[in-house]
């Protein structure tokens, strides 16, 4: 059985022109030891899906799944004191940006020891020597002294190492990375990446990771969905999506980006034309047919998945059709 | 008009920064002896990190901050000959992130025109007529005309920056991470952009970055800076094919290309980030290098002549030797 297991996950916030179709029908799978990449661009929900796993989401955010499960648990019934124990110590997320998640006026030590003793009855003594050992394991030297020193004191790179032991502090099942590297660095960002990996494989947790960057995605995941208006339209392991990209919007995106030694240096980038639809209202149909070449009548009825190869699903209706144009 | 548009002579920038309450202030050298010179017609890349020193730079060119010491011109003039007005037209900026750098109480129309009056052209409808030929140019709807920042999308914004930035027609645009704030395929279209009009109206670009993707599309220069100084500065090919300085090839090697066959390359530098406040006997990369050499300690490295420009490395030194 998947360690996360989430079916037809759909996120509606009511505003004051309608009902905002934020994520409409994501289901993936994530076993443990397993990294499972979620890409799109901004407004993609991409964001909220994590947030709606971790139940963190918005008071107005309206959540709702056939399925949602985690270990065995169900987090659409579960009461909120349980999923209160399962949130910081079976599932652990790791925040874009360092600077904003960690608490100006409290040392790392403290901060680093709060969520343990929390969950755990551990002494503060216990709980100081994990944080030791964990600032060791993510590559920070003199964690001793760390631990008495405010995050204003650390730099960008030292602050996301942080943010990664406190995440395994309880040594969490489920790990959720939004955009970890995003504000680094990039020397620093291989760097967190490669550790991020490491500790992964060696406490065989299971991972999902939230970027925008498909370099990232292509290096680090096993497993990729490619959202697009709320909705996942490609998915299936990274060596499929990468290799055989088959949903026009995922294709779309991987022309976007220049790749030295593959694009030719100042010729016109591939750029998918067109604007991301309003998600507000009732919505029917393939969500990107407005900007697609493939697009045709049929676009605007029922969606599916069909499945080009197993294990590789892609929603879109056109797929014959886009095999006879390529 | 000579070749050289802009050029930088020995120009250093310092800021003195507090300590603490009892402490005296402690010198901060962000700028070290930078020299350059940009071409016209020609896209000149600067690299680094955070804190290398890329946006005091971009703000002494601009004329908003002035060298400690050393010189800049434009077209063989020094900037603090002339005054800011004069600079302003001969040298625009295009900022990283267009929700912070355009007025939000504005219409786009102001924004646009805003260069326009502050350098007295035109009357009120030659104005007009000359902002919706900058619409135009940069590919945004008329109608957008009398729109306001908060309902365009980042792609949109960063195009009036664009218009705004172009409407005087300067010679040299300073792109400072132009892209970075954007989505991807949003970043294509303004990449796109910025070459074609490049093109059409033959400017020049200082193109900011932290990206190696984007600076291998479209630069035909590149320098490298690290900590305040430039360590390599070469052409594109050449850099890419094969750089001189080794934190440059990390760099290089940190480029994540989309291909699920590599995984996260191992750059074999470490994170520990190098002081700027501290002095450096030696080579500021010395302490993450490596390949460091007991002379990278104690003696600053010497300028390294390639074939197509130059790198700071002891051991490039070394090779020439051997």
């Amino acid at each position: 059985m998947a360690l996360l297991d989430v079916q037809d996950l759909v996120i509606d916030i009511p505003t004051a022109g309608g009902v905002l179709h934020a994520v409409s029908e994501v289901s993936f799978t994530v076993e443990r030891g397993e990294t499972l990449a979620i890409v799109g661009e901004s407004g993609s929900g991409k964001s909220l899906t994590s947030l709606a796993i971790m139940d963190l989401l918005p008071r107005v955010a309206q959540r709702r799944a056939t399925r949602l499960n985690f270990d065995g648990a169900d987090l659409l019934t579960i009461p909120a004191r349980q999923m209160r124990k399962l949130r910081g110590s079976r599932m652990a997320m790791i925040f874009q940006e360092p600077m904003t998640s960690l608490n100006p006026a409290y040392t790392i030590g403290n901060q680093l020891t709060e969520a343990l003793r929390c969950h755990d009855d551990v002494g503060a003594e216990a709980a100081r020597a994990r944080a030791i050992e964990l600032l060791e394991r993510v590559g920070i030297a003199g964690a001793e002294r760390r631990l008495l020193q405010y995050p204003h004191q650390l730099s960008g790179g030292l602050r996301q190492r942080v943010m990664i032991a406190m995440a395994l502090m309880c040594k969490p099942d489920l790990i959720i990375a939004d955009e970890p590297t995003t504000a680094l660095d990039v020397t620093i960002q291989a760097q967190i990446l490669r550790l991020l990996a490491e500790l992964k494989k060696e406490l065989n947790m299971a991972m999902i990771l939230i970027t925008h960057d498909l370099g990232v995605v292509a290096r680090v995941a096993d497993k990729v969905a490619v959202m697009y208006a709320g909705a996942v339209v490609e998915r299936g392991s990274a060596r499929a999506v990468f290799k055989a990209p088959s949903h026009p919007y995922t294709r779309g995106l991987l022309n976007c980006i220049p790749v030295p030694g593959r694009t030719a240096p100042g010729a016109p980038l591939g750029a998918i034309r067109g604007q991301v639809p309003n998600l507000i209202g009732r919505l029917a149909g393939c969500a990107f047919r407005n900007r697609c070449d493939f697009a045709a009548p049929e676009c605007a009825g029922e969606m599916h998945f069909e499945t080009p190869t197993p294990g590789h699903d892609v929603r879109c209706v056109r797929l014959a059709a886009q095999k006879a144009v390529a | 008009m000579s070749d050289i548009v802009l050029e930088l002579r020995d120009v250093s920038r310092r800021f003195e920064v507090s300590q603490g309450a009892f402490k005296g202030s402690a010198t901060l050298t962000a700028v070290a002896q930078v020299s350059l010179q940009v071409k016209r017609g020609e896209v000149f890349a600067l690299v680094g990190e955070s804190g290398s020193g890329k946006s005091t730079l971009a703000k002494m060119l601009l004329g908003l901050l002035p060298p400690s010491s050393g010189e800049i011109l434009i077209d063989g003039t020094p900037i603090a000959a002339s005054d800011r007005i004069a600079v302003a037209r001969r040298i625009q900026p295009i900022f990283q992130d267009p929700y912070s750098s355009l007025n939000p109480r504005k219409s786009i129309a102001q924004l646009v025109g805003l260069p326009l009056v502050v350098h007295n052209v035109g009357d009120a409808a030659s104005r007009r007529a000359k902002v919706v030929e900058m619409l135009d140019l940069v590919g945004l709807p008329r109608r957008l005309l009398d729109a306001y920042p908060g309902q365009l999308s980042g792609g949109q914004r960063q195009r009036v920056a664009i218009a705004r930035a172009l409407v005087m027609r300067p010679e040299v645009v300073i792109c400072d991470e132009p892209t970075s704030a954007l989505d991807v395929s949003v970043q294509a279209q303004i990449l796109n952009l910025l070459l074609e009009l490049k093109r059409e109206l033959g400017l020049t670009y200082f193109f900011i970055s932290h990206n190696l993707a984007v600076v291998e599309h479209l630069a035909d220069r590149v320098a490298v800076m690290y900590l305040g100084r430039i360590v390599e500065e070469r052409t594109r090919a050449g850099l890419f094919a094969q750089p001189g300085h080794p934190y440059t090839r990390a760099l290089l090697e940190s480029v994540l290309t989309p291909d699920p066959d590599l995984g996260v390359p191992d750059t074999h530098i470490g994170s520990a980030m190098a002081n700027p406040m501290a002095e450096h006997a030696g080579c500021p990369f010395q302490p993450r290098c490596p390949t460091a050499l007991n002379i990278c300690k104690t003696t600053p490295p010497p300028v390294s002549a390639l074939p197509d420009g130059w790198a700071t490395c002891h051991l490039l030194q070394q090779e020439a030797v051997a």
